[in-house]
């Protein structure tokens, strides 16, 4: 296993690269576009034998998707932001039809105003669109997560397209030293794709039938078990890749929880921040320690309530608004999936990061007090967003 | 239209793609020209559909009516998901996966090519992917209860574009999708009709032997949005070819061909007064029809003459 320094953006080509793809299908965006500008080149250099596909639009991008993994073909496309929401209504047949589609999300503010900078916009907006989804902290795991994507979606049992998160700039942007797997292994590791309902002359299927009422909510439920039911898959496939890589995935990540009173919850890139300043608060003698949620769908119920039980305070730092609703969308999950909890932690909401925003160590110790403050002041009902100026 | 009758009219008899029993409405011109497009095209296709009529009349799960591969997706991206499968065919064959002779058709009507999906369209003939696309063009969008598209006639009442006291219905021409696609170069381009059906099948044939895009446009008669009697399909798809309104020509490598000599035109009152849609136009906006389509012809033959 060589250890060598790249760009998150470009280890996550590599990552595609190592699994063979044999489509891709792009359209350049802010801050995705160095992904699908690696791609391209590894194609035209010959070292990565794929058509690629320079479509006009990321609605022709999924599209075009849907209809290489349909024929059999192993596919994988990037977006961002703006990207990711033109892409929205194929999003949702993607996964309704159980096309295993890979794709990396360069998580991107949405407009407006412009801003090509990071934050969790797009991921709240796609949320609900039946895909499987998890998040990258650094690069090493971006590119993990790539190479376990494919695995993952193109398991029979599973058949579902996966979204593999990537926070924009902060990591696809950033150059870090990570450790590269060999392409033997990696073969071992991902099986070739066997798509079981491929179009193809030989023996036709019609795939995309059209649903009426007295089967759509068949349907539906029979995919909703379909995607509950993949958790199995992909706890196995981090198994395997652990004993492959020496590298542990669970679906929620602690960080010094064990004798921690309060925890704050993050996704993303700035939970490494936040580990910092879990590490400054732990000296000056406060309890603290860090949940983070690698898996987002489907989401693991389970594995978050065993990990906050012990916990009196759960600080929830969101990086989207839920505009006129309950503001954190994902502080709004949290509370959802612990309701049912005889005992639980007091949820407090923060807001913070959005488009591009850096919170810093100090940013993340100052909201860690505040939201203990809050919970002791039991002002559980409103949610604050961070260093906000002029109000 | 002519040296390839005797070999097409053997078609006829030719493998069915469309299984009889779809649920398209009495006397539908479309479901005749898919029919038609299916005996020519053989059985090493994958075809792509649209949302719209075509999908909706063949594809009621549990049900199918396509004895060939089919997908169907959005609306919007026919033309796409095409692409997509056709750079699956290209990288699986590489790894002797797949025959690389199956030619992917993507279909869909007026509104999905010439409106919604003209972006994703315009892309795939750019990029110049070997396919096929059909468009079955019954002139408005009749699957959702005949509203006005870009292809819909000047004159015609719809019922987004209804005729009434200060409106005469549709008050724009006919988008000209055939000179939209040939101005991206491409080396087959053809209008056909059902009711022209060997005319329509030998197009068909040529476009399977293009190496690239190609693309047929089709008029496809359609009695419920048109208001004609369904035992009118076929000669009121003939009256739309005599009277000059959609003539049949082609467009190979650049150049124009017109398909049937017509010396003189049959006048443009004897397609509209067949069909409810036109019923309320005056003598005054036919003639201004009259006028329009003796205009756009002459400039069609003047195109076939210089080419």
């Amino acid at each position: 296993m060589k250890r060598i320094g790249m760009e998150g953006s470009l280890a996550i080509a590599e990552a595609a690269k190592a699994a063979h793809v044999d489509v891709v299908a792009a359209y350049p965006i802010t801050p995705q576009t160095h992904i699908v500008e690696k791609l391209a080149e590894l194609v035209a250099t010959g070292e990565l034998k794929a058509d690629y596909i320079p479509v006009e639009s990321e609605h022709s991008a999924m599209s075009a998707c849907l209809g290489s993994c349909a024929v059999g073909a192993r596919t994988f496309t990037a977006t961002a932001g703006q990207g990711l929401e033109l892409m929205h209504e194929v999003l949702y047949v993607a996964s309704s039809m159980r096309l295993p589609i890979i794709m990396v999300v360069v998580n991107r503010s949405l407009s407006a105003p412009l801003s090509v900078w990071g934050d969790h916009s797009d991921v709240m907006a796609v949320r609900d669109c039946g895909w499987i989804q998890m998040f990258a902290e650094n690069v090493q795991q971006a590119y993990d997560l790539t190479l376990c994507a494919f695995k993952i979606g193109e398991d029979h049992s599973v058949l579902f397209p996966v979204m593999v998160h990537v926070d924009g700039f902060h990591l696809s942007h950033v150059i870090e030293p990570y450790f590269v797997l060999n392409q033997e292994d990696i073969d071992g590791f991902i099986p070739p794709y066997r798509y079981p309902y491929a179009l193809n002359p030989a023996k036709p299927v019609t795939l995309g039938a059209f649903g009426p009422p007295n089967v759509y909510t068949e349907a539906k439920k029979a995919q909703e078990v379909a995607l509950l039911s993949t958790k199995k898959v992909i706890l196995n496939t981090w198994t395997q890749f652990k004993k492959l890589s020496g590298r542990s995935y669970n679906p929620v990540e602690v960080y010094k929880t064990d004798d921690a009173d309060v925890a704050l919850m993050t996704m993303g890139s700035f939970s490494e921040t936040a580990m910092l300043a879990i590490d400054s608060l732990r000296s000056q003698g406060l309890k603290v320690g860090l949940v983070r949620l690698r898996l987002w769908r489907p989401f693991p119920f389970d594995e978050l309530r065993a990990a906050v039980s012990n916990l009196s305070t759960l600080i929830v730092f969101d990086r989207a608004i839920s505009s006129g609703g309950p503001p954190g969308p994902v502080a709004s999950e949290i509370r959802s999936a612990l309701y049912p909890m005889k005992t639980r932690p007091k949820v407090v909401s923060f807001i913070g990061g959005l488009g591009g925003r850096d919170v810093t160590v100090q940013a993340f110790e100052k909201l860690i007090k505040k939201g203990i403050e809050k919970a002791k002041a039991d002002q559980l009902t409103d949610y604050e967003m961070i260093e906000v100026r002029g109000q | 239209m002519n040296t390839t009758v005797t070999v097409t009219k053997r078609l006829v008899n030719s493998f069915e793609q469309l299984a009889p029993g779809h649920r398209a409405c009495l006397g539908c011109g479309e479901a005749l020209a898919v029919r038609l497009v299916g005996k020519a095209l053989g059985q090493n296709v994958i075809i792509v559909s649209a949302t719209g009529c075509m999908e909706i009349i063949s594809s009621q799960y549990p049900f199918t009516s396509w004895e060939v591969p089919w997908i169907h997706t959005l609306f919007e991206n026919a033309s796409a998901v095409a692409s997509g499968i056709e750079a699956g065919i290209r990288a699986l064959s590489r790894k002797g996966e797949f025959n690389e002779k199956t030619k992917v058709v993507a279909m869909g009507g007026d509104g999905a090519t010439s409106d919604i999906g003209l972006q994703a369209l315009s892309g795939a003939l750019e990029r110049r992917h070997n396919f096929i696309y059909i468009c079955y063009d019954n002139e408005a969008y009749m699957n959702t209860g005949v509203q006005r598209s870009s292809a819909t006639p000047y004159g015609a009442s719809t019922t987004t574009s209804p005729a009434s006291k200060i409106t005469i219905g549709q008050t724009t021409w006919k988008k000209n999708m055939p000179a939209i696609v040939a101005a991206h170069d491409v080396p087959y381009v053809a209008t056909a009709c059902a009711s022209y059906p060997f005319d329509l099948m030998s197009k068909v044939q040529k476009a399977m032997n293009v190496d690239g895009p190609s693309y047929i446009h089709i008029l496809s008669v359609c009695p419920t949005g048109w208001r004609s009697s369904t035992e009118s399909v076929i000669g009121l798809g003939r009256l739309a070819v005599r009277t000059g309104i959609f003539p049949l020509y082609e467009i190979e490598d650049g150049r124009y061909k017109l398909n049937m000599q017509m010396d003189k035109l049959h006048p443009v009152e004897e397609y509209l007064k067949q069909q409810g849609r036109f019923r309320h136009l005056s003598p005054e906006v036919i003639a201004s029809i009259q006028t329009r389509v003796n205009a756009d012809y002459a400039k069609l033959k003047e195109k076939a003459t210089r080419s």
